[in-house]
């Protein structure tokens, strides 16, 4: 039996090489090629440039904290929010105290009364999600429109075409690119 | 469950049932030696590497040598990737210029890799060069993948070959799985997801200006890098603004193509498939979703034309697919019920959002959870551990009952196989008569191999979870009550049937972690292939028997019924009273 292990790992060696080779390198740098040729915004990572530089992702949320921008979800990276070179969730169980806890100040801190949305008020899984709900952007609205001293209407219809529905009208959920939307808003006030 | 939620399970259960039916037609031919298609463009490059390895493809093996060939390969495959992981700070494709693995989590991600477990104990942008996730870890997904096509190839053929001791080529089965099955299917997942923003990049990242700069508080490092305490022992902190935001990306959609298709499951990112460069739009969710059942629901069709009767492939398909129909309608329901304290808190009555994304929604992530549990996946597109006390114990319920609801690839329908042939045993007892599966007789040898296949993932979960309760680091546990005890029974569970997914709050990185953990991947994988291909071998060597009036059909709905009756109860007596004690107490104490 020892020797049959042993002729084995010859071919083993030799497989695990080529395999190496087809698998660890010539199909990921074949993958990137393609990718740059077919897809090369995407294949980057989505960046959105504007005229002073890169100014983030498409796809990864960034921290707001002032009235006249939305603000994204609750982000539990560390140390800082939306620290997109180490992604995490909070990780908290759902019976354990500190989740009402820090959902509960959260809430205190929203503009407006009511129960507040879900996912303002809950840490994503990534910690960099891009979106909130339309409902969470809707709650936000009267405080930027304020800030900005912008008509509540231009606000509305730049959330609106900012908010994406589901694919074939039932699979995902309808959301806002809270990042996407702040820049528009921006521009909106420039041309002022 | 709302009329979307509905929608949404019933459109993807439909999606798999179809997509998986001819996949496995293609299967069969890929083992069968039949034309398939792409071998006209492959050919030369199987044969190739048959003669590069210097391998006489057509030289078919027995049991023992199958067995050795399957080791020989794994044992290598390990020391390579603990190697590269040990060596990538003095390697190249190292842009963040990350050191060396330490030793604990190399030797845990290298068994965790080779025995498709791909559990992560470290955080994937933060620990593994852009080197070490290509050369190590990628293709450990393939090759680990398409070991299990092969074991699942040669338990086939024992079931469908008569009077042989031969199984098949170990070299061939690997290669031809890879070549036309896994590379090419991963190829065309991996541009689709490049075209919805996945990054496909040898850079290591971008800077941005952030749009709004953030206060924050730092923690005061000392010279050696060490947090500094205060003199009540917390970590000291002051005031800093971030101007910048460093996004991480790399060669991404390539590894997650073949994660999810190879269930594999293992991530380029520390939130895995959560993170919006993994799974960025709803399609890429739908796409991956699909991938991670794909192969394993395929190979129960491939099965039923191996051995000559697609009713049997069917009657294995159909307990899989209820079974995990009804296991995904419980998780979907379970997360959509809102959590009592939050409400209580001042949040609007809905589905929990905690450690969710906003695109795929409770409904979403909680199919992903039963999916990805179903399959030996393990990838994640929530964070389990803040699901809902019930919506955290069905997927752990899926991968206790051993990983046989579809599965990993190949090693799922092996599971599944071995469990059809305790169903016969059992059936057999009822009515007295001496058992059959396939025209095979079942006699004590197989009985006795079956009985380890089932019996050694209960053993290291329920154990390696005790271990840890009483010997266990204290602090690796990151919640309070019950729902601490189910982190550890979760991990246990998963890394003793080679999922891999987590209750992503424990602290895996510790020592008696990483090393217990470690030990429980290896003997969950190998003790149950080296069993599966001994029974191989002896089916393999049995004359076929011709059906006769007393011989249970296999392939009818009683047969399907009483499969998973014996799933099922294995796994509920086993696991009843641990679960009693984590996510039933939980759930128990936060509804009362």
């Amino acid at each position: 039996m020892f020797a049959t292990f042993m002729q084995q790992l010859r071919p083993a060696a030799l497989m695990l090489f080529w395999m190496t080779l087809l698998t660890g390198l010539a199909y990921p740098l074949a993958m990137t090629g393609l990718g740059a040729a077919l897809f090369p915004a995407q294949a980057g990572g989505s960046l959105i440039v504007t005229g002073g530089g890169v100014a983030g992702s498409a796809l990864i949320g960034q921290p707001f904290a002032s009235d006249a921008y939305f603000h994204g979800r609750p982000s539990a990276t560390a140390p800082y929010e939306y620290n997109a070179g180490a992604s995490s969730g909070s990780n908290l169980g759902p019976s354990n105290p500190a989740l009402p806890e820090a959902v509960a100040g959260r809430v205190a801190a929203l503009d407006g009364g009511g129960p507040a949305p879900m996912d303002l008020v809950t840490a994503s899984a990534s910690g960099l999600d891009p979106h909130v709900s339309p409902e969470g952007a809707a709650r936000q609205l009267g405080r930027v429109a304020r800030a900005r001293n912008m008509p509540p209407e231009t606000v509305a219809a730049l959330v609106a075409a900012h908010t994406e529905g589901r694919l074939f009208g039932f699979w995902g959920e309808p959301r806002v690119n809270v990042l996407e939307l702040n820049l528009a808003l921006d521009a909106a006030g420039k041309k002022e | 469950m709302n009329a979307n939620d509905l929608t949404q399970y019933l459109f993807y259960l439909a999606l798999l049932v179809a997509a998986s039916w001819p996949l496995g037609l293609y299967i069969a031919r890929v083992y069968q030696d039949r034309p398939c298609g792409l071998d006209r463009i492959l050919g030369p490059v199987e044969r190739l590497l048959y003669r590069l390895c210097g391998i006489d493809a057509s030289k078919e093996m027995d049991w023992k040598a199958y067995a050795l060939a399957v080791v020989a390969c794994n044992a290598l495959g390990i020391l390579a990737v603990y190697a590269v992981q040990r060596l990538q700070g003095a390697l190249p494709l190292n842009p963040a210029g990350l050191p060396g693995v330490d030793p604990y989590v190399a030797f845990n991600t290298a068994v965790s890799f080779a025995t498709n477990t791909n559990w992560q104990a470290y955080g994937g942008e933060t620990t593994m060069s852009h080197l070490t996730q290509m050369l190590a870890l990628t293709v450990q997904n393939f090759v680990s993948a398409a070991t299990g096509m092969a074991v699942m190839a040669a338990l086939i053929r024992g079931l469908a070959r008569r009077e042989t001791s031969l199984l098949g080529n170990f070299w061939r089965d690997l290669t031809r799985s890879t070549l036309y099955v896994l590379l090419p299917l991963s190829v065309i997942l991996a541009v689709a997801l490049v075209w919805q923003g996945v990054p496909q990049t040898l850079a290591g990242s971008a800077t941005a200006r952030l749009v709004e700069p953030t206060a924050y508080e730092k923690p005061v490092l000392d010279g050696s890098g060490n947090p500094v305490l205060d003199a009540a022992g917390k970590p000291l902190t002051e005031p800093a603004t971030q101007a910048e935001q460093v996004i991480a990306m790399g060669p991404v959609a390539s590894q997650v193509a073949i994660k999810q298709l190879g269930t594999n499951g293992g991530g380029f990112f520390n939130v895995n498939s959560a993170h919006p460069f993994e799974n960025p739009t709803p399609l890429t969710n739908l796409l991956e979703l699909l991938a991670i059942l794909l192969i394993p629901a395929a190979l129960c069709h491939a099965f039923g034309v191996m051995v000559g009767d697609r009713r049997q492939g069917w009657a294995v398909f159909m307990a899989m697919t209820i079974l995990f129909a009804g296991f995904a309608f419980l998780t979907i329901q379970a997360e959509a019920t809102p959590n009592p304290l939050l409400e209580k808190a001042g949040v609007a009555s809905a589905a929990n959002m905690e450690g969710k994304e906003v695109r795929f929604g409770a409904a979403g992530s909680a199919l992903w959870a039963a999916a990805t549990t179903a399959a030996s996946n393990g990838s994640v597109n929530a964070m389990h551990d803040s699901f809902t006390p019930l919506g955290g114990m069905w997927p752990m319920l899926l991968m206790q009952l051993g990983e046989v609801v579809y599965g990993g690839v190949g090693s799922g329908l092996y599971g599944m196989l071995v469990f059809a042939v305790v169903a016969v045993f059992v059936a057999g007892l009822m009515v007295g008569r001496t058992p059959e599966y396939l025209g095979k007789k079942i006699e004590p040898f197989e009985t006795k191999m079956a009985a380890l296949v089932i019996l050694i993932p209960p053993f290291l979960s329920l154990m390696g979870t005790a271990l840890a309760a009483v010997a266990g680091p204290p602090d690796a546990v990151s919640n309070p009550g019950p729902h601490g005890f189910s982190q550890m029974l979760y991990a246990f569970s998963s890394m003793g049937n080679n999922n891999g997914s987590a209750f992503a709050g424990l602290t895996a990185s510790s020592p008696f972690w990483t090393i217990a953990g470690g030990v429980a991947m290896f003997v969950s994988r190998y003790w149950l292939i080296v069993p599966v291909l001994a029974m191989a071998g002896s089916l393999a060597g049995k004359k076929r028997l011709q059906a006769g009036p007393g011989t249970l059909p296999t392939h009818g709905p009683i047969f399907v019924a009483l499969l998973m009756a014996v799933v099922l109860v294995v796994g509920a007596l086993t696991f009843v009273p641990a679960l009693a004690l984590g996510p039933v107490a939980e759930h128990l104490a936060l509804f009362k």
